[in-house]
């Protein structure tokens, strides 16, 4: 019974730990494609890196690199949560 | 060589290692056949993932699409790959903890209803078949163009070998393939596009070109030449949009939704050993799609660019070769409106637009004056020029002059492409028909080798299905396979994720939900694109959105729907809300089973 609710405790905990990187990532996703490549394009078309007017950069390119990026942050902070929690085996 | 033997050449070693794969990994139980034996390592799958993903859309149409549509063409980019961060935040790793074989395995433990697993399995039917219509026919068309074959004898040919090897290895098969279609397909898209780039601007790394000063014009960057252009010839400037913000964001949001809710796409992450690697196989996934996502709107804006300069204001007779190829294939068609024998490409802003009215019917008792082939549908304003999307890819290594065993590695890409994606699409037809239909529902006492039996005769059946679209296209084909991600995201997304985030979720709601998205997307579609329950136009669009971003709306309605029935509906069985924080933690995932 006193391991049953450890577990419990421990999953509950892991799982909030898990929201909560939700929560910061996916405002991250959101704002990189729906912010700067559409919502606020015209205004960051203003700036220019290379080429690119910069609106235009992270709808096209600028977006995808965030979104590879984001998945593998992802994956690293969960397997340490994983570990954290003894949820790795 | 020529570039018909390369061609040849290529085609024919790259079909002959996809058998080789086939009987090496060939499936010997349901397992095998529907995940792969659950082992696949998460580069092989992120691989695998991609090939699957990418279709003959994404390697021949997509960059053709951006380049004619500029700015508005990043929903594509955006919406095709957000997609992914989705899967792997929030779907990948607890469906594979699950450790089913089906995405209606989960809605109908989930919501412990078989009305539940029988709306999915009719919703996963539904998406996949529009779906894999569009690849079959893009076979037969590769065929038809770079092996001068009979569209026909083409989707005939593909069938064949899908059939191969899909039935003859189920996922293992098909999973091993597709990680060889990968490397044919993304090595295929990127070898003309460093061409390309190299040959405009002196960079050799697209993405990076696309930003990069002319080669020819040294203070001029590429974009703004383009821009210029555009705008001198009436076209929207390339880095400017001309659709509503409202349904920019409609259609992103469709497209990533519903790549989130494919089922081919999520079963992949059933085939992985463990949580992480599901999570993991997500990140290679994107990386390897997102080389050839970034790429492709450098192909775009390069090919648009050497478009404009080759045609515009020059005389018919002095076009290059290519010209004439495409002319005789019906991809291009120029029609003297103004008699100067010389070719005019004329946006709205000059009074031009489509130059023809729909695709050009031509007539071919006499040839013009120029010599070029006659149409009988020119519309009335002064663009002369008539341009199909899929010429940008397939005709990009004649347009740059690149040698000839370039063409020959575009045509194999082209079809490794089309492939990968109609085998994973017609896994999923099967394993709903043996899995999800015959073993779960009518007749449960079914042996393995009887499931496994009657999944390799479901695949051959969805694969003539298939391939009879493909020789026989209902005209909507086109215009239907990006309407299956609006289906997609209207149907599954909102039930899977309540599924899992929302423990209080119970039958009534999802079954509810499902039903209201489903039906208010095919409702919207069939109003909007084929004039049913009195049709309708642009203005009559709820809330500005195009059917191809309503599958937000539709899945803004699901999950409406689901939450407020199932407030008011009794709470789901112990059991499952036991199932569901099982789900959430990545220990103890057992290997996927049907048991």
């Amino acid at each position: 019974m006193e391991t049953n609710n450890k577990k419990q405790k421990h999953a509950t905990a892991y799982w909030k730990e898990n929201l909560k990187y939700l929560a910061i990532l996916l405002p991250i996703w959101f704002i990189v494609s729906y912010g700067a490549g559409i919502l606020f394009k015209d205004w960051l078309d203003q700036f220019q890196i290379g080429g690119f007017k910069l609106g235009f950069w992270f709808a096209q390119q600028g977006s995808i690199y965030v979104f590879i990026i984001l998945i593998f942050v992802y994956v690293r902070l969960m397997n340490k949560l994983d570990k954290k929690y003894g949820f790795d085996k | 060589m020529d570039a018909q033997t390369l061609t040849y050449i290529f085609v024919g070693v790259s079909f002959a290692i996809y058998i080789g794969i086939a009987i090496w990994s060939r499936a010997g139980s349901t397992k095998e056949f529907y995940v792969a034996g659950g082992g696949v390592s998460p580069l092989a799958n992120g691989m695998a993932t991609a090939a699957d993903w990418m279709s003959a859309a994404s390697f021949i149409s997509m960059a053709g699409i951006i380049s004619f549509m500029g700015y508005d063409g990043s929903v594509f980019l955006m919406g095709w790959t957000g997609g992914f961060v989705l899967l792997a935040l929030l779907l990948a790793p607890y469906l594979r903890k699950f450790g089913k074989f089906t995405v209606p395995d989960f809605i109908g433990d989930r919501y412990y209803s078989k009305t539940a697993r029988f709306v999915a399995v009719f919703c996963a039917l539904i998406v996949s078949f529009t779906y894999i219509a569009g690849q079959m026919r893009g076979v037969g068309v590769v065929f038809s163009r770079f092996l001068e074959v009979e569209i026909e004898t083409g989707v005939i040919i593909g069938m064949v070998i899908v059939l191969f090897y899909a039935v003859l290895g189920g996922m293992k098969g098909i999973t091993y393939t597709q990680v060889a279609q990968y490397c044919v397909l993304i090595f295929a898209f990127l070898v003309p596009a460093i061409f390309i780039s190299f040959q405009a601007t002196g960079n050799p790394i697209p993405m990076f070109g696309m930003g990069d000063t002319l080669a020819s014009q040294p203070d001029t960057y590429m974009l703004d030449k383009l821009d210029g252009l555009s705008k001198e010839l009436g076209f929207n400037e390339y880095t400017e949009g001309s659709k509503s913000m409202i349904d920019v964001l409609a259609i992103t949001l469709a497209l990533m939704v519903g790549t989130a809710g494919l089922p081919h796409v999520i079963v992949r992450f059933f085939t992985v050993k463990r949580v992480k690697d599901a999570r993991k196989s997500a990140g290679y996934a994107l990386l390897f799609i997102g080389i050839l996502y970034i790429t492709a709107p450098a192909v775009a804006s390069f090919g648009k660019l050497n478009l404009i300069e080759t045609v515009n204001q020059k005389d018919y007779a002095e076009m290059p070769e290519w010209f004439t190829t495409w002319e005789d294939l019906g991809l291009l068609a120029w029609t003297d409106k103004n008699a100067d024998g010389k070719i005019q490409y004329l946006g709205k802003a000059k009074e031009g637009g489509d130059a023809l009215t729909g695709i050009p019917a031509f007539q071919d008792s006499k040839r013009g004056e120029s010599g070029q082939r006659l149409v009988t549908n020119p519309s009335e304003n002064k663009n002369e020029l008539y341009v199909d999307n899929d010429i940008m890819v397939m005709a990009n290594p004649e347009i740059a002059d690149l040698p000839n065993w370039v063409f020959a590695l575009v045509a194999a890409g082209c079809l490794a492409a089309a492939l990968s994606t109609a085998a994973g699409l017609l896994l999923v037809i099967s394993s709903s028909v043996s899995h999800d239909l015959i073993k779960k529902m009518v007749y449960p006492k079914i042996s393995d080798k009887g499931e496994l039996i009657a999944a390799r005769l479901s695949a051959t059946g969805a694969v003539v299905i298939a391939g009879y679209f493909g020789i026989n296209p209902p005209g909507f084909v086109a215009a239907v396979v990006a309407l299956a991600f609006g289906l997609a995201a209207a149907s599954f997304f909102p039930a899977i994720i309540l599924g899992i985030f929302y423990k209080r979720m119970n039958k009534e709601g999802a079954v509810a939900g499902m039903i209201v998205g489903i039906s208010l997307m095919l409702f919207y579609m069939l109003k909007f694109k084929f004039d049913f329950f009195g049709g309708g136009t642009k203005e009559d669009w709820w809330f500005g959105i195009s059917p191809e971003g309503f599958g937000t709306v539709a899945m803004i309605f699901n999950f409406i729907v689901s939450i407020v029935i199932s407030k008011f509906t009794a709470p789901p069985p112990a059991d499952v809300q036991e199932m569901v924080e099982n789900v959430r933690i990545p220990s103890g995932a057992k290997e996927a089973s049907g048991h």
